[in-house]
C-alpha cells in the first residue's frame, strides 16, 4: 500500500488525529509519575507535541526530555559518515519513574536498543514504553511498540519520512523509493 | 561528519570546519561527564595507548579519563616505568612494537619536537599529539578555545593576550595558530628574551612590550607557566623579577573589563606568573579549562575513531 506518488501517507490532519490518539492512551494508561523521552532528532518535537495533547486531556503538565542515541548505536563500524553527536536532556530523575519513548518510525528496532541501554545508563526506570507514528516493520531485534500511530508494510527499497514541525516546515509523512 | 585529517598533530591539519566540529562535539560530551554513571559504551573494543615519554599527570589524566569515558580500552608508557623507553630504543621501534600490538589511536607526548609526526609514518593508527618539546599542543589549544566559547558564546573578534614564555611554550604556538584560524586577534607580552624574532609575521599576532598596555582592551587573558625547568637562568633574572614585571595581580586588574576571562593552561606557579588572588578569583576559568579538556580529548578521540570505522 505504501508507495505514493505526489501525496503522503499522512498529510496534516491524519497527523494530527494519530498524535492525538497516542496522546489519549497514554493518558488511559495513567500519567502519574510518568514522562516522555524524545530520541533525537525528530522524537523531541513529536514528545512535545504528544505533551501538549495530553495537558489538554488532563490539564497537566508532562515531563519531557530529549535522547541522543548515536553514543549507544552498534552500527558505528558500518555507517559511513560519523554521526554528529547532540547533547541529551533529561531534566527528571529516571530512578523510579514511568519513561514513554517517543520515536518517528520503528523500524531495525536497533534504535531503541541503543535508546534502552542509554535510559539504563541514567537509572532504573519503573518501566519503559514505546510510541512510535509508523512502525514499518522490518525488525531485526524483538521490540515492539506501545503505542503506534500507523502501521504499514513496507518493502526494503522504500524510505519512511516523517516530517514534523519546526524541524520540517509541515507535519507529514512520506513514503518513497530510496533513491 | 568526519575530521579531514588521519592525526592529530598541528592545529595546520585542521580546517576550520574540522574545528567547528570537535568544538561541536565536545559540547555534547562535557554532558557525559556530568552523569551519574560517566561512560558510554561508544568506543568499546578501540584500544588507545597512551605514551607519555615525558612527564605529565593533569594532560595524561584527562586523556586517560576522556578514554575510559567513552570505554575505549586504554593502557600506558611511562618515561619512568617503561623498558622501550629507557632501554636505548629509539622512538620508532617503540612505535612499530606498539603497532604489532593493533592499537587504534596513540596518543604521544614527547620532548623532542616532531616527535609524534616521526611516529605517524611508522604505525596505521591514528597519532594524537599531546605536546611535542616546543612545538605544539594542539588539544589544549582546543580546550582553550572550548573555554573562551563557553564564557563568552562567541569567538570571532574576540581579543585575546598571551603572557610570558612565548619562546619555549608549545601551548602559545597552539593558541596562536587556532586562534587566528578563528578569527580571534592575538597579543603577546613577556620578557623580550622570550618573545620569538619575527612572531608577528609568523603567526599574524601583536607584540606588547607590557601587557597593562593592552589589558584594558582584552577579553580574554591567558597567563603562561615561567617553565623553570626549559629557562635555566639564562633568559631572566629571577623569578621575583618575573613576577615584577610580568605576573598578573588583582591590582592590574583595575582597569580590566569587567568579563575578563583569566586562563592558565596550569600547573599555577602562583605568586609568579599568577597572583594566588587572581586565579582564584572570579574572572577565573582556569578550572572551566580542566572540564573541557576532557570533553575535547572524547571528541577528538571520537572523531578519529569514526574516520578509523569507516575506512
Amino acid at each position: 500500500m505504501a508507495e505514493t506518488k505526489g501525496k503522503p501517507l499522512l498529510g496534516e490532519r491524519e497527523m494530527e488525529a494519530e498524535i492525538t490518539r497516542i496522546a489519549r492512551e497514554i493518558v488511559s494508561d495513567g500519567t502519574e509519575n510518568v514522562a516522555l523521552l524524545g530520541i533525537l532528532t525528530r522524537g523531541v518535537p513529536l514528545a512535545e507535541w504528544i505533551a501538549r495533547k495530553v495537558e489538554s486531556i488532563q490539564h497537566r503538565p508532562m515531563d519531557v526530555g530529549s535522547l541522543d542515541i548515536n553514543l549507544y548505536r552498534d552500527d558505528l563500524s558500518e555507517v559511513s559518515e560519523q554521526p554528529i553527536v547532540k547533547p541529551t536532556e533529561i531534566p527528571f530523575a529516571i530512578d523510579g519513574k514511568g519513561i514513554v519513548l517517543i520515536d518517528d518510525v520503528l523500524y531495525t528496532g536497533r534504535t531503541i536498543r541503543a535508546a534502552m541501554d542509554a535510559i539504563i545508563d541514567f537509572g532504573r526506570p519503573r518501566f519503559v514504553r514505546l510510541a512510535v507514528v509508523i512502525d514499518r516493520g522490518w525488525r531485526e531485534l524483538p521490540v515492539q511498540a506501545d503505542y503506534v500511530g500507523r502501521r504499514i508494510k513496507t518493502t526494503a527499497d522504500q524510505n519512511v519520512k516523517v516530517m514534523v514541525k519546526p524541524i520540517d516546515d509541515r507535519n507529514e509523512v512520506w513514503v518513497r523509493k530510496q533513491k | 561528519m568526519r575530521l579531514s585529517t588521519r592525526h592529530i598533530l598541528s592545529i595546520n591539519d585542521l580546517t576550520k570546519k574540522d574545528v567547528l566540529t570537535i568544538l561541536a562535539t565536545a559540547s555534547s560530551f562535557k554532558e557525559i561527564s556530568e552523569r551519574p554513571i560517566k561512560k558510554v559504551p561508544t568506543l568499546r573494543g578501540r584500544t588507545v595507548i597512551n605514551c607519555f615519554f615525558e612527564d605529565s599527570t593533569r594532560t595524561r589524566l584527562s586523556f586517560e579519563l576522556a578514554e575510559k569515558r567513552l570505554s575505549a580500552d586504554s593502557s600506558n608508557i611511562s618515561k619512568s616505568g617503561s623498558a622501550m623507553a629507557n632501554k636505548g630504543e629509539t622512538l620508532l621501534d617503540t612505535v612499530r612494537n606498539i603497532e604489532a600490538m593493533r592499537p587504534d589511536i596513540l596518543v604521544i607526548r614527547h620532548s623532542v619536537a616532531g616527535a609524534p609526526a616521526q611516529a605517524a609514518g611508522a604505525t596505521r593508527a591514528r597519532i594524537i599529539n599531546a605536546g611535542d618539546g616546543m612545538h605544539e599542543h594542539p588539544t589544549q589549544a582546543l580546550l582553550d578555545l572550548m573555554t573562551i566559547n563557553d564564557v563568552k558564546g562567541r569567538m570571532k573578534g574576540l581579543k585575546v593576550g598571551i603572557v610570558g614564555d612565548i619562546l619555549h611554550s608549545r601551548v602559545a604556538r597552539s593558541d596562536m595558530l587556532l586562534f587566528k584560524k578563528m578569527g580571534l586577534e592575538v597579543t603577546v607580552a613577556g620578557p623580550p628574551t622570550l618573545i620569538p624574532f619575527g612572531v608577528e609575521e609568523a603567526f599574524g599576532v601583536r607584540v606588547a612590550s607590557d601587557v597593562r598596555d593592552v589589558l584594558p582592551e582584552l577579553d580574554v587573558l591567558m597567563l603562561l607557566r615561567v617553565q623553570r625547568e626549559r629557562l635555566g637562568e639564562h633568559f631572566f633574572p629571577s623569578a621575583r623579577e618575573y613576577a615584577r614585571y610580568f605576573g598578573i595581580c588583582a591590582d592590574d586588574l583595575k582597569s580590566a573589563k569587567e568579563d575578563l576571562a583569566i586562563m592558565h593552561p596550569g600547573p599555577v606557579n602562583r605568586g609568579v606568573e599568577i597572583a594566588a588572588d587572581v586565579a582564584d578569583g572570579p574572572r577565573s576559568v582556569i578550572l572551566g579549562q580542566v572540564t573541557c579538556g576532557v570533553a575535547v580529548r572524547m571528541a577528538v578521540l571520537y572523531l578519529l575513531l569514526g574516520e578509523t570505522h569507516s575506512e
